[in-house]
């Protein structure tokens, strides 16, 4: 991969069926891999998400990465080498906290409060980690994979009421 | 600071602009969009200050000299439900804050719980202005996942409905900008021209909006007969009227003075908050996926890239009216050159049969009845697939766990995104152009809280 000319420790990369260029980064190297992907030309940060493996822990990792119940997700895009590149993070759920990225791409900010907001990962060092979506009282991660979906009951027009 | 102090602190985190005696130095840092300046007091040479460092805050103002005022969620320039917060220094803002979420449906939960047969439905409602290029991400990311090629008529097909999308997104924002600046004939203009497009979609789609239409596997029906004369007559239509426009709005004296050089955003600012699509461009960057990174069959088609150079009000709704013009090169193009042939890949594992089959074949009808209720299985992956939208890159990313419903559906809203350049735009400037401003970024409040 011509992205870095050498990977850092604790980065290796993978592959993605559709050939796109993917990173797998261990908690401690990921600030830094993302400074060095700046540095190389990936002057924008198009994406921040997270994925919840709870109920699929089986997926295709390469052998040096040890899957946890969490992954954040970084899509990153150069405008001057017109590439792309994602980095997938592993977050246990014992410990949910990732350094921010604000102080590298301050356009993070947002995507990073969404990721806080629906499946409570805590970006160390955000400047303003709220909900962003959800009402600030509200309980719970929505996109959780143990967070089910709300339902309201139905009730019909002719139905005998419940009393 | 240990863990829980940052739990206890966001459990309940106010989402509120608060006054700035109770604004952490780093929140406020980022407020008045510090982050992005050098201050003036320093020196050009040195290295940009610490974000994290409070002794070199701007700070210039305290709170006896400003107001905080509250925007929406119900005004109606505010284009549906984004609430706006700005401090206020007599008519001057000083620092904003878009809260955002009152729209929030849980989208990409309920995309979760639908198969990649039925996501479409639900994809299509999040921007509600250009719902065929939310369709068409979410089917090229599954595509890409199911690893199918796709029939030359099923792309120029998508090619020639997401023009129209953009001409029709576009129109609508040329009505909105005019009525929040108060030209009401641009409002009943731009929503006229709007129509004939959305005329047209519901003729080959059967609905004016949240068509599904583009599915995964190609689209869900052919074009109607006779549709290059309804094309032809959008086409010379709006293209005429395009220049009542510029005779209505783009000369006018008092238009100009009210966009040109208000929100102006540089090519850094820019990039550092993400932002795509018209506010990018404006900034002077040729940045168009369309051209950049071509996906569908872009790569065949003559267009120019619209540019701006200061980056204010102006130069987004010259890239607009002008992206219409492009788009309208575009239809003429593929009107020209679209090709014969299937509209929707031959595939029976993904391709429901037509209706006529069920009635004669048993296999047809085990196909159809296992597509609909079970849906199709699709490899184990994740994609990240990204389209220009009218709005920016919208960007789809699917994980797949092999089943017949995605594992996790993500869409980057590129309104979300933009929004957070909005503070940016609106520092320095005054209260009443704030409006104006808020309208350039075009947020679609159905596709920033999703």
């Amino acid at each position: 991969m011509s992205l870095l000319a050498t990977l850092p420790p604790g980065v290796c990369s993978g592959s993605s069926g559709a050939g796109q260029a993917l990173l797998f980064a261990t908690r401690p190297a990921y600030h830094g891999l993302i400074a060095a992907l700046k540095d190389a030309g990936f002057e924008m940060l198009a994406d921040l998400t997270a994925v919840d493996y709870l109920s699929h822990p089986g997926r295709s990792l390469p052998p040096e990465v040890a899957p946890e119940r969490f992954e954040v997700v970084v899509n990153l895009l150069s405008l001057s080498q017109v590439q792309r590149v994602r980095v997938r993070i592993q977050v246990p759920e014992s410990d949910a906290v990732v350094e921010t990225l604000w102080d590298l791409y301050p356009g993070v900010e947002a995507m990073e409060r969404e990721a806080y907001d629906m499946f409570g990962i805590v970006f160390s060092g955000h400047p303003d980690l709220t909900r962003i979506l959800m009402p600030e009282d509200w309980e719970g991660y929505p996109l959780r994979k143990d967070y089910s979906v709300g339902r309201v009951p139905v009730q019909f027009k002719e139905a005998p009421g419940p009393r | 600071m240990s863990r829980d102090d940052l739990y206890l602190e966001t459990a309940e985190g106010a989402q509120e602009l608060r006054p700035r005696s109770e604004t952490p130095p780093e929140e406020l840092r980022r407020e008045v969009g510090a982050v992005l300046r050098r201050p003036e007091t320093l020196d050009p040479d040195s290295p940009a200050p610490d974000p994290y460092d409070a002794t070199v805050l701007d700070v210039e103002r305290s709170d006896e000299d400003t107001m905080i005022i509250n925007f929406g969620p119900q005004h109606p320039s505010t284009h549906g439900v984004l609430r706006l917060m700005m401090e206020l220094d007599g008519e001057t803002v000083v620092r904003s804050k878009p809260i955002i979420g009152y729209l929030h449906t849980g989208m990409e939960k309920t995309g979760e719980e639908l198969t990649y047969q039925q996501g479409s439905t639900n994809v299509t409602r999040m921007d509600y202005l250009s719902p065929l290029t939310n369709e068409l991400v979410f089917s090229m990311a599954t595509e890409a996942l199911l690893g199918i090629e796709l029939p030359k008529r099923a792309i120029w097909i998508r090619m020639l409905l997401s023009e129209l999308q953009r001409m029709s997104s576009h129109l609508m924002w040329l009505a909105t900008n005019g009525m929040d600046l108060g030209s009401t004939t641009m409002m009943i203009f731009g929503f006229r021209e709007r129509e004939m497009v959305l005329a047209f979609f519901e003729k080959t789609t059967g609905l004016r909006m949240n068509h599904n239409f583009i599915r995964p596997g190609g689209t869900a029906a052919d074009l109607p007969d006779g549709w290059e004369d309804d094309v032809e007559l959008i086409c010379d239509n709006v293209a005429d009227r395009l220049e009542d426009y510029d005779d209505l709005i783009t000369g006018q004296p008092i238009f100009r003075e009210r966009t040109e050089g208000v929100g102006a955003i540089t090519a850094e600012e820019a990039i550092a908050m993400s932002a795509t699509g018209p506010i990018l461009r404006s900034t002077g960057i040729a940045w168009d996926l369309r051209r950049t990174m071509p996906y569908l069959a872009y790569d065949e088609l003559n267009f120019d890239v619209i540019i701006g150079t200061y980056g204010d009000n102006f130069d987004r709704y010259a890239i607009r009216i002008n992206e219409i013009r492009e788009s309208i090169k575009l239809v003429r193009q593929i009107l020209e050159r679209m090709p014969s042939g299937d509209y929707r890949v031959q595939d029976k594992k993904v391709t429901p049969p037509p209706r006529a089959r069920i009635d004669e074949s048993m296999e047809a009808l085990i196909h159809h009845f296992k597509l609909f209720t079970e849906g199709y299985k699709v490899p184990e992956g994740e994609v990240y697939t990204a389209i220009e939208s009218p709005r920016g890159e919208i960007g789809c990313y699917i994980v797949s766990d092999g089943s017949a419903k995605p594992y996790r559906m993500h869409i980057r809203g590129p309104s979300f995104v933009n929004l957070q350049s909005l503070p940016v735009m609106l520092r320095g400037g005054l209260v009443a152009d704030a409006i104006a401003t808020t309208s350039s970024v075009d947020p679609v409040m159905g596709e920033t809280d999703r």
